[in-house]
């Protein structure tokens, strides 16, 4: 997916329209449109403001604009019953805070507009190998090559300048450039699945249980998606429930599991009386009550599940190579990140490349490339750590910690600047938001 | 700033330097004791050169180190983006060329003087121009065509081993003359500005960066980055040598160039240590770029 981003976007920029581009896949294009079933496919991604521009940049969004689900709210709480966080898209004078979409409906967005390109799409193609150039110290070497050889499984050999690892989180093109990764198993499984709730929504809720959070996400209709990360085990019992009971198992966890909900705290009639009055703006939603999420009414699909990790390579870049999206970082689904990782990668891309293409650069200079590794690193690294922070704060049941997730809750929910903050950094795709040192 | 006063400053010159003399009559003969040669002389010195054997022998002893991008030249490397971006809008404006185009120089020819290993004449290939590339070592031009036969884009570049005073003899013009990370190493920079001018079509342009000659330079430039960085070989730079931009706007002058407006067309350049690029900027002090058109007769 985010490889075809790139391809698009390279496509609509006019710097870069007349590099030679193939995009290869190992699954067929298929140009009919893809009607919007009637029930929608539970692999869905929450798509920021951010990437909404970005596909607007790159001419997707009119395909997608009637395709998508808008969500105005979220509810964000805990099973310790002690505290609740609302965020509201008015907090930050916006209509929505993101939208949910199938993502069979982006990648054939993405598709259909490269259809009508000078773009080669070679799919269903497998890559055999990719060799790249050997530099000799830092130099190139004399004989040998100087571009990278892309060998296909159909005997076809593709030279070129550079090489875009898009091929997600088991990367051969990142193996192959030999960049090694870091990052550990969550020891966790995403189940997922389309449901019916009792009435139509736009909020996005999330409720963090000890093996895992609990999402539910508004989409057409009376449609929603659930995204249940939990433990192999239960995930497992989970698959196999008869429709009815896993959909009882789904309201309980969702509502009586564990204690009873939040209510106002402490900690909240404190900021609200002696802080927020100095730095003003009480958010909208700082005085909303928690409310009860939609009750579940029927299973409509498959439950699938998908393991859970963190990885991250140690570069995006080496000579002739460049990684986007899950090839370069993968991250826990809780906060609907990891797409809007991945777009941001695009955007940062084609941006460099364009820089190189307006200087005359070989755009498979390392120096053009490292350009793009820091910037992205810079903008991914935070969001990671402070996912990677929050499975772990939320996976750790004992007194203190739900204590300290009790006073997070209660001080983002009540403190205006906070929550505007951490609002603004989940919609712009990272931390460029934030005011002062960190500005980029 | 007023003539007297820019001449003033000129004659201030000679209380640094023993090497740069600035002669009223471009046309005397005397070089003084660092007069250049070429390596392997054949002995015709009729010709005036900007050669310095010394400088010369500094560069051949890296030519092979030019395209390492984390070696020696580093610093050149990181700054050829932003050079680029300079001459890439500068020609846009002065031939009315679109800047959005991939290949906005198609139809121009460059002269690249002291083009060392290649790192400016292969992007401007790229970008469409017509390129020749000079330099007195011959080891650089040896690496320059070996690098650059390797990309179909790049392998049309012309790669000579001569100097501008050779070309001026035979007569060569071109529409853009660029001689960048040079003057200050040349013995006589009025002498080289002329040799420059003269190879410059009509309605064409000259572009030049150097270092200013100021404290800042002197502290950045030599001082951190020969001595604490290491970015460059100890020795690479002569701070004398240096030439500030009311200087250099007077000597291009006299060599028929106009530099239309003092800040609007030089800029300076400097290092952002943080992110660890360059940027084009107002800020003169250490190292900036000039662009000249070349007067109509």
């Amino acid at each position: 997916m985010v490889g075809a981003a790139v391809a698009c976007g390279l496509v609509s920029s006019p710097l870069t329209r007349s590099l030679k581009i193939a995009v290869i896949d190992g699954s067929p294009i298929s140009f009919d449109k893809v009607k919007k079933s009637d029930i929608p496919d539970p692999r869905v991604s929450s798509i920021t403001p951010a990437t909404v521009s970005f596909c607007k940049d790159i001419g997707t969004w009119d395909d997608l604009k009637s395709k998508v689900a808008p969500f105005d709210s979220m509810q964000v709480w805990d099973y310790a019953g002690l505290g609740y966080t609302r965020y509201n898209a008015a907090d930050v004078d916006e209509p929505v805070l993101g939208y949910v979409v199938e993502n069979g409906i982006l990648v054939s967005s993405l598709r259909a507009r490269l259809q009508g390109s000078d773009v080669d799409l070679l799919c269903p193609t497998q890559v055999d190998s990719v060799i790249f150039p050997h530099r000799v110290g830092g130099l190139p070497e004399e004989e040998g090559s100087n571009w990278a050889h892309v060998n296909l499984k159909d005997g076809r050999s593709i030279a070129t300048r550079l090489v875009v690892g898009a091929d997600g989180g088991k990367s051969k093109v990142r193996k192959m450039a030999g960049i090694s990764t870091t990052g550990w198993d969550y020891m966790q499984e995403g189940l997922i699945c389309t449901v019916r709730v009792d009435e139509h929504h736009s909020t996005a809720w999330q409720r963090f249980l000890p093996t895992g959070p609990l999402a539910l996400l508004p989409m057409n209709d009376d449609f929603s998606n659930i995204v249940w990360s939990t433990t192999p085990e239960k995930a497992k019992e989970l698959k196999s429930l008869p429709s009815e009971d896993f959909v009882n198992a789904v309201n309980n966890a969702l509502t009586k599991d564990f204690s009873p909900p939040p209510k106002s705290g402490f900690a909240e009639v404190l900021t609200n009386r002696f802080l927020s009055p100095y730095f003003g703006n009480l958010a909208p939603s700082a005085t909303e009550e928690f409310q009860f999420p939609v009750k579940v009414k029927s299973v409509e699909t498959d439950r699938l599940s998908f393991p859970l990790s963190l990885s991250h390579a140690r570069s995006y870049a080496a000579p002739r190579v460049v990684l986007v999206g899950d090839a370069a970082h993968t991250v826990h689904p809780l906060a609907g990140q990891g797409v809007n990782l991945g777009f941001g990668d695009a955007a940062a891309l084609i941006k460099v490349l364009e820089k190189g293409v307006r200087c005359g650069l070989d755009v498979g200079e390392i120096s053009l490339l490292n350009e793009y590794e820091n910037t992205r690193k810079f903008a991914n690294l935070p969001m990671m750590a402070v996912l990677d922070g929050f499975q772990r704060i939320f996976s750790t049941d004992s007194g203190p910690v739900n204590a300290l997730r009790a006073a997070g809750f209660n001080l983002v929910q009540s403190f205006g600047p906070l929550k505007k903050l951490v609002i603004s950094s989940a919609m712009s795709n990272g931390f460029s938001g934030l005011p002062g040192l960190l500005r980029i | 700033m007023s003539m007297a006063l820019a001449v003033r400053r000129l004659s201030r010159l000679r209380h640094f330097s023993t090497q740069v003399s600035l002669r009223s009559n471009p046309d005397a003969r005397d070089h003084g004791p660092t007069a250049g040669k070429y390596r392997g002389d054949r002995g015709s010195s009729s010709t005036k050169s900007s050669v310095d054997a010394q400088e010369s022998a500094k560069f051949a002893a890296l030519s092979g180190t030019w395209w390492d991008e984390l070696g020696p030249f580093k610093p050149l490397h990181a700054m050829n983006p932003v050079r680029l971006l300079f001459l890439r809008s500068g020609m846009c404006r002065h031939f009315k060329k679109d800047p959005i185009s991939p290949r906005p120089l198609d139809g121009l020819t460059i002269l690249d003087v002291g083009c060392g290993g290649g790192l400016l004449c292969e992007p401007l290939a790229r970008m469409g121009a017509h390129v020749t590339g000079i330099d007195a070592v011959e080891e650089n031009i040896e690496v320059a065509k070996l690098h650059a036969a390797k990309d179909p884009l790049t392998a049309t570049i012309l790669y000579q081993h001569t100097t501008a005073e050779q070309l001026v003899q035979e007569k060569q013009q071109f529409d853009i003359v660029a001689a960048l990370e040079v003057i200050e190493h040349v013995p006589d920079p009025m002498d080289f500005l002329q040799s420059l001018s003269l190879l410059t079509k009509q309605d064409g342009a000259v572009v030049i960066s150097t270092l200013n000659r100021s404290p800042t330079s002197y502290s950045l430039a030599i001082f951190a980055a020969e001595y604490i960085l290491g970015w460059l070989p100890k020795g690479t730079h002569d701070w004398s040598k240096f030439l500030t931009p009311e200087e250099v706007a007077l000597l291009m002058e006299r060599a028929s160039l106009t530099v239309r407006a003092l800040l609007e067309e030089m800029t300076g350049m400097f290092y952002d240590p943080l992110k660890q690029t360059w940027r084009l900027a107002d800020d003169l002090s250490v190292n900036y770029i000039a662009w000249a058109a070349k007067r109509g007769e």
